[in-house]
């Protein structure tokens, strides 16, 4: 039965986030041909169309799949960890972390990271933010677990929620003590960009990412436990600390993974949570996936209003995100009461 | 309401003339005096200040201030966000040069009865024009002239060399993510970056937004196909392997033609985006890489 209906909903979901996947890239401020981009007559460095697309189209939109599918699971799995629907991604300071980390980079590293002989180049700004990212969620994860307990999730929450205030005064603290160029760039990096500009950084983050989905994949028969309490999920045989350990963890992970390739976008991870949840109900082995593809599909759809609605100029995805998001859910929530 | 009594019409015609009699008195009769003692919030009027001879009458300067280096002596009073009112009051300024957004700052000098100078970023003739204010308020107006004149030549002589050359399509970048294509901040249509890149002999790629910056995306950049790529970095020069690397980020754009005909620019030194008496060694170095021919 739920198989069947699994199958139904990861088979509708899948088809409308390949449909964005195939789609999105043919749209922009530009037109191109697509007989022009497949044709292997010409050079490629002679061929605009074809750069346009494979340059900057198809990163943009497949990082907005990888960060809008992981965002929007990690939302769900938030959600359900802390048994609160205003849980995001970012509430337990994994943003805040991820932010400190890239604003250090953009405000103090001038010209060029180096570990050694190496140097790290376009790498440092992602990879800081990574670094705040995971030592964000270990703080956080120290401060809620007690040897031989299971997690509070009263603790987590308040723990992250400090945390994130404590982070985000640090970064204001940065910003102002930074000069105009470097304040500015610091706070266009906190409204998210998806103009990777090539695959490799969408590469490197897809180890942690798959890592985070694979993860996920064990956790709905618990979740779905874990969200009605921990008493009702321990009788029933869930292992409570480890469900709970799992799902901190990955959600993290994934959160983390997103924001180092694109920055803290907002509103994904608690919009579409609840938006799949209004359409397919609230068991998370359909919610899951479901949220994966639809995260995927949202945030490519949010990325080609934000890169053509005002062309020659951009408006950051954060912004389009909240903008579309909001209404739109207001709306789904009235309709549904 | 009660009609106004007609006999007091006559009494307040002269009451305005009179105020109005005052008012023209003050601003012939009453030149402000000239300034001995200045701040400068603005490190761009700063420079300016010491290019038209009244460094000696800066006091202090704010915390961004480097040039020139008679400046590091100086006491520093904040900036932009964080003026520090205690200290400038007990400087005891006779004049401030702020920002024009610094409002608050403004009315609280003005009560302590402080003459502030408002500054605002904007293109070449703003500058020009802040030189000739900052030389009549200091008592330098000559040498402001002076000032004034001398840039206002060096840019028509740049303008007068590249007379004549094919003028290539230029992207003027002045903010990037390093090692690699991101974060990309360019010069567009307004302010004096535009016009320096237009005395020098190129046609802004972004001339149509009329912004003084923008952030194009990587296809907006493939799409306008810039000739020249130039990346102002107010740095010291990079290491040698560093300019080649960063320069070798924008291979990924194989089909731009500046980097195709490899016309990727990377120019480094603090003078390059300051909006002082150095902007038309600015125009110099856009016009040595936009037309080299020229200054053969």
């Amino acid at each position: 039965m739920i198989r069947k209906r699994l199958v139904a909903i990861v088979v509708g979901y899948g088809a409308v986030a390949a449909a964005a996947c195939v789609l999105a890239p043919l749209v922009g401020s530009t037109h191109i041909s697509l007989a022009r981009v497949f044709d292997r007559s010409i050079p490629f460095a002679d061929n605009v169309d074809a750069q346009i697309f494979f340059v900057a189209r198809m990163p943009r939109v497949l990082a907005a799949a990888v960060v809008g599918g992981t965002l929007a699971a990690a939302g769900v799995v938030m959600q359900a960890l802390l048994r609160n629907p205003l849980a995001t991604p970012f509430t337990l300071g994994v943003s805040a972390g991820a932010a400190l980390g890239a604003i250090l980079v953009i405000t103090f590293v001038q010209a060029d990271l180096r570990v050694g002989l190496y140097s790290i180049g376009g790498g440092a700004i992602p990879l800081a933010s990574l670094g705040g990212a995971l030592i964000a969620s270990l703080i956080v994860y120290a401060l809620a677990t007690r040897p031989g307990r299971t997690m509070s999730t009263t603790v987590l929450l308040l723990a992250g929620v400090t945390l994130n205030a404590f982070f985000s005064a640090l970064i204001l603290f940065v910003q102002y003590s930074a000069d105009f160029t470097q304040t500015y760039r610091t706070v266009r990096w906190l409204m998210g960009d998806l103009d990777v500009g090539s695959f490799a950084p969408i590469i490197a983050s897809s180890p942690l990412v798959l890592a985070a989905l694979g993860m996920f994949s064990v956790l709905p028969r618990s979740l779905n436990l874990l969200s009605v309490g921990t008493d009702v999920a321990a009788t029933r045989g869930v292992d409570v600390g480890r469900t709970q350990r799992l799902a901190f963890f990955s959600a993290s992970l994934a959160t983390s993974a997103a924001v180092a390739l694109a920055g803290p976008i907002g509103f994904v991870g608690i919009v579409v949570p609840h938006l799949v949840r209004l359409m397919v109900g609230v068991d998370h082995r359909v919610v899951l996936p479901a949220s994966v593809l639809f995260g995927a599909a949202f945030l490519i759809g949010c990325d080609l209003v934000a890169r053509t609605v005002l062309a020659p100029v951009e408006v950051p995805v954060g912004v389009v995100t909240a903008v579309l998001g909001g209404p739109f859910f207001l709306w789904l929530l009235v309709r549904r009461s | 309401m009660a009609a106004r009594p007609a006999k007091l019409e006559p009494m307040r015609r002269v009451l305005g003339v009179l105020c109005g009699y005052v008012v023209f008195v003050q601003m012939v009769a009453a030149q402000p005096p000239t300034a001995t003692r200045i701040i400068s919030l603005v490190p761009s009027v700063t420079e300016i200040l010491f290019a038209v001879g009244a460094g000696r009458q800066v006091v202090a300067v704010s915390s961004y201030d480097d040039f020139p280096p008679e400046t590091k002596s100086l006491p520093r009073v904040g900036a932009l966000l964080d003026p520090d009112v205690e200290r400038i009051l007990a400087l005891r300024p006779d004049l401030v040069m702020v920002y024009g957004s610094q409002s608050q700052l403004e009315g609280q000098l003005a009560r302590a009865g402080i003459r502030a100078y408002s500054y605002r970023h904007a293109g070449v003739d703003n500058v020009l024009m802040t030189i000739r204010d900052v030389g009549r308020l200091t008592g330098h107006a000559s040498e402001s002239e002076r000032v004034a004149r001398d840039l206002q030549a060096q840019l028509d002589a740049v303008r007068a060399r590249v007379r004549g050359y094919p003028r290539p399509r230029t992207m003027l970048v002045i903010g990037r993510d390093a090692g690699a294509l991101r974060g990309v901040y360019t010069s567009a249509g307004v302010g004096f970056l535009h016009e320096l890149l237009d005395a020098a002999g190129g046609d802004d790629v972004f001339a149509d937004i009329k912004r003084e910056g923008m952030q194009p995306s990587n296809e907006m950049m493939i799409v306008r196909a810039p000739q020249v790529i130039i990346e102002l970095h107010s740095a010291e020069p990079a290491a040698a392997d560093v300019v080649q690397r960063e320069r070798a980020v924008w291979n990924a754009l194989a089909s731009v033609p500046a980097v195709r005909n490899n016309r990727v620019h990377l120019l480094y030194g603090s003078y390059l985006m300051a909006a002082g008496p150095r902007l038309g060694r600015t125009a110099e170095a856009l016009a040595g890489v936009l037309h080299p021919e020229a200054f053969r």
